[in-house]
């Protein structure tokens, strides 16, 4: 397999602080790949490289076969993005929200037209989706950016944090829409602070101060540090002094 | 070119702006309460002046003065108190605007040929109407001055003043320029600063910076739906005025159109501007209120004559885009004159917008600090 994510010595400094440190890895096609760490160990700096919204200061990483510094545009065109904060428009509807995401990605309007009725029927929004967003109860809306996030077919999917805020049953039906994406062959790249669904993830990487601190299949981690689960790896990694 | 990806991303503009019916309807209502309220409230001119007339000894000469202010639209006898004493509890109260005192044998010295003295007495608390009312009662009196001289047989210099451009000195006519200014200002700045920052806020500017729309695009796609509300702005002010005021119109209306255009693209531009650099629509809001309206409002000789500003404020005024626009606006409106006259002060908008809009668009680059 090829690898869809290539990173190599990527790092990115602010001032004197280094929040990247020379982190190297690589994500291949079809892989679910949890991007984990504890606050202010550099996800959010490094996923940002990644997607196209910050520059690195040093080191190269190239995104679905692109490099994120001078292709950034076909970069762009090739990856999904689902953000920390919801990232639908809460007074469109359902439809104008589709609608718009596949304008933006360049669909063709009988793309979107059938696309959408399948996404729709897939989340069994039938019923709401002349509704305004805002109407809708959290877990369907997250379902829902997730679902506009992989509209355009995209070669890898950028989730940050998902699922923070939604009940047990939802996550666990959103992690298996995140399957069915990957079953089809679209690389699932993200980061969570539940450690249960790192369990999830074909393989993880936890950063500790910029670093990537472990990296590899849940088993193989809980292996090598010989602890039970992966939150007790965590913490070992991400408390080092202690 | 990605023609489609800047469709949908306008169609999604269009339909917050038709979505928000509450903030819309203010929008378009907005013109006409500016310019019906403004225009009544905010005129220099003095309407009615109420006057006081001393006069102990009465005679042909000032019962023919006092005759020319009883027939003045302008003003309003109030009160003939017999002596001077009793005029100041009347300015006290409030009750005079303007008084009048003869000395007594005021014909007999005009008959002489000695010059007959009067005192003009005026409540100059708020200076600008105390000093118009003073204007009033001399022409007044200036006009029975030039019959005198007419009938008289004496070389007498007569004087004679014509206001040009705004005979009547309407000052609604000089405000309507600048409303239009300070309603486009509103629309295209303070509207786009808390679009843009509300998606900032809420995180959909990131998605869109992360799809495959270009800054430039997302900009546009921002102002264009703001444009089109401005243009309506700008037909409904000029109704307005001229339904209700009668303001004239001089000069082309489409190059009026344009001139407004440009500049609700320089204030769009600034909108753009102050939604990059703040972090919260509160932020934006405050930001645009006091970055674009205030200055806008104050610098730009809508309200204030730049000729009255201090030395060192007057070179200031020269970057505040409204201050162009009412040159163009009252030089078309009032002095119905064209580009001939008015391409700097458009070169001037046209400059403003591409620094702007470079800053705009560059504050939307990744961030390389």
């Amino acid at each position: 397999m090829t690898a869809v994510i290539d990173v190599h010595e990527l790092t990115r400094r602010f001032g004197r602080f280094t929040a990247v440190d020379a982190i190297s890895f690589d994500v291949k096609a079809g892989e679910v790949f949890g991007f984990l760490g504890a606050n202010g160990a550099g996800k959010t700096t490094a996923i940002k490289m990644l997607i196209g919204l910050l520059v690195p200061t040093s080191g190269r990483a190239s995104v679905a076969g692109f490099d994120v510094l001078t292709r950034a545009e076909d970069v762009r065109r090739h990856i999904g993005y689902m953000s920390q904060r919801f990232s639908l428009y809460e007074d469109l509807t359902v439809r104008e929200n589709i609608t718009l995401y596949g304008g933006i990605y360049g669909l063709s309007d009988a793309e979107i037209r059938g696309r959408g009725d399948a996404l729709i029927e897939g989340l069994g929004l039938g019923h709401a989706s002349l509704e305004r967003v805002a109407a809708l109860p959290l877990g369907w809306k997250q379902k829902l950016a997730f679902s506009v996030a992989l509209l355009h077919r995209p070669a890898v999917v950028f989730l940050d944090e998902p699922t923070s805020g939604v009940d047990p049953i939802t996550r666990r039906q959103f992690w298996e829409m995140i399957y069915a994406a990957a079953a089809r062959g679209t690389t699932v790249f993200v980061t969570t602070h539940y450690l249960d669904e790192a369990e999830y993830c074909d393989r993880v990487s936890i950063m500790v101060d910029g670093r990537i601190g472990a990296l590899g299949t849940p088993d193989e981690l809980k292996r090598e540090y010989s602890d039970a689960t992966l939150e007790e790896v965590f913490v070992r990694l991400a408390r080092p002094a202690a | 070119m990605n023609t489609t990806a800047l469709a949908a991303f306008m169609t999604k503009e269009v339909r917050h702006i038709l979505r928000d019916r509450q903030t819309l309807t203010i929008l378009l209502l907005l013109p006409l309460a500016m310019v019906v309220l403004f225009g009544y409230a905010l005129r220099s001119d003095v309407n009615e002046v109420r006057l006081a007339l001393v006069d102990p000894a009465p005679d042909y000469a000032t019962a023919a003065l006092r005759g020319r202010f009883a027939g003045n639209d302008r003003f309003r006898i109030v009160a003939t108190p017999a002596t001077t004493a009793k005029l100041e509890p009347l300015f006290r109260r409030g009750d005079v605007d303007v008084a009048i005192v003869f000395e007594p044998g005021f014909a007999a010295r005009l008959a002489e040929g000695t010059s007959a003295r009067l005192l003009l007495v005026g409540d100059a608390s708020d200076p600008n109407t105390g000093s118009t009312m003073q204007a009033y009662a001399t022409a007044v009196i200036a006009g029975y001055q030039a019959e005198l001289g007419s009938a008289g047989a004496g070389v007498q210099i007569v004087s004679r003043t014509r206001m040009r451009y705004n005979p009547t000195l309407e000052s609604v006519n000089l405000f309507v320029p600048g409303l239009i200014a300070l309603v486009l200002t509103l629309v295209s700045a303070l509207m786009t600063a808390i679009s843009l920052s509300r998606e900032k806020e809420r995180g959909t500017l990131e998605v869109l910076l992360v799809s495959p729309l270009r800054p430039w695009q997302i900009i546009l796609g921002k102002v264009l739906p703001y444009l089109l509300l401005a243009f309506v702005n700008v037909v409904t002010a000029l109704l307005a005025a001229w339904v209700v005021f009668r303001v004239p119109f001089r000069g082309s209306l489409p190059l009026l159109l344009v001139a407004s255009m440009l500049y609700s693209l320089v204030s769009l531009a600034l909108g753009v501007l102050v939604a990059a650099v703040t972090t919260s629509q509160r932020a934006a809001m405050i930001g645009a209120l006091v970055g674009t309206m205030l200055p806008n409002e104050l610098l730009s000789g809508m309200i204030f004559p730049i000729s009255s500003m201090p030395d060192w404020l007057r070179p200031v005024t020269a970057v505040i885009p409204a201050r162009w626009f009412i040159v163009i606006a009252r030089g078309i409106m009032l002095k119905g004159v064209g580009l001939e006259y008015l391409w700097r002060a458009h070169l001037v908008l046209l400059l403003m917008l591409a620094v702007f809009l470079a800053l705009a668009i560059r504050s939307f680059r990744p961030r390389l600090a």
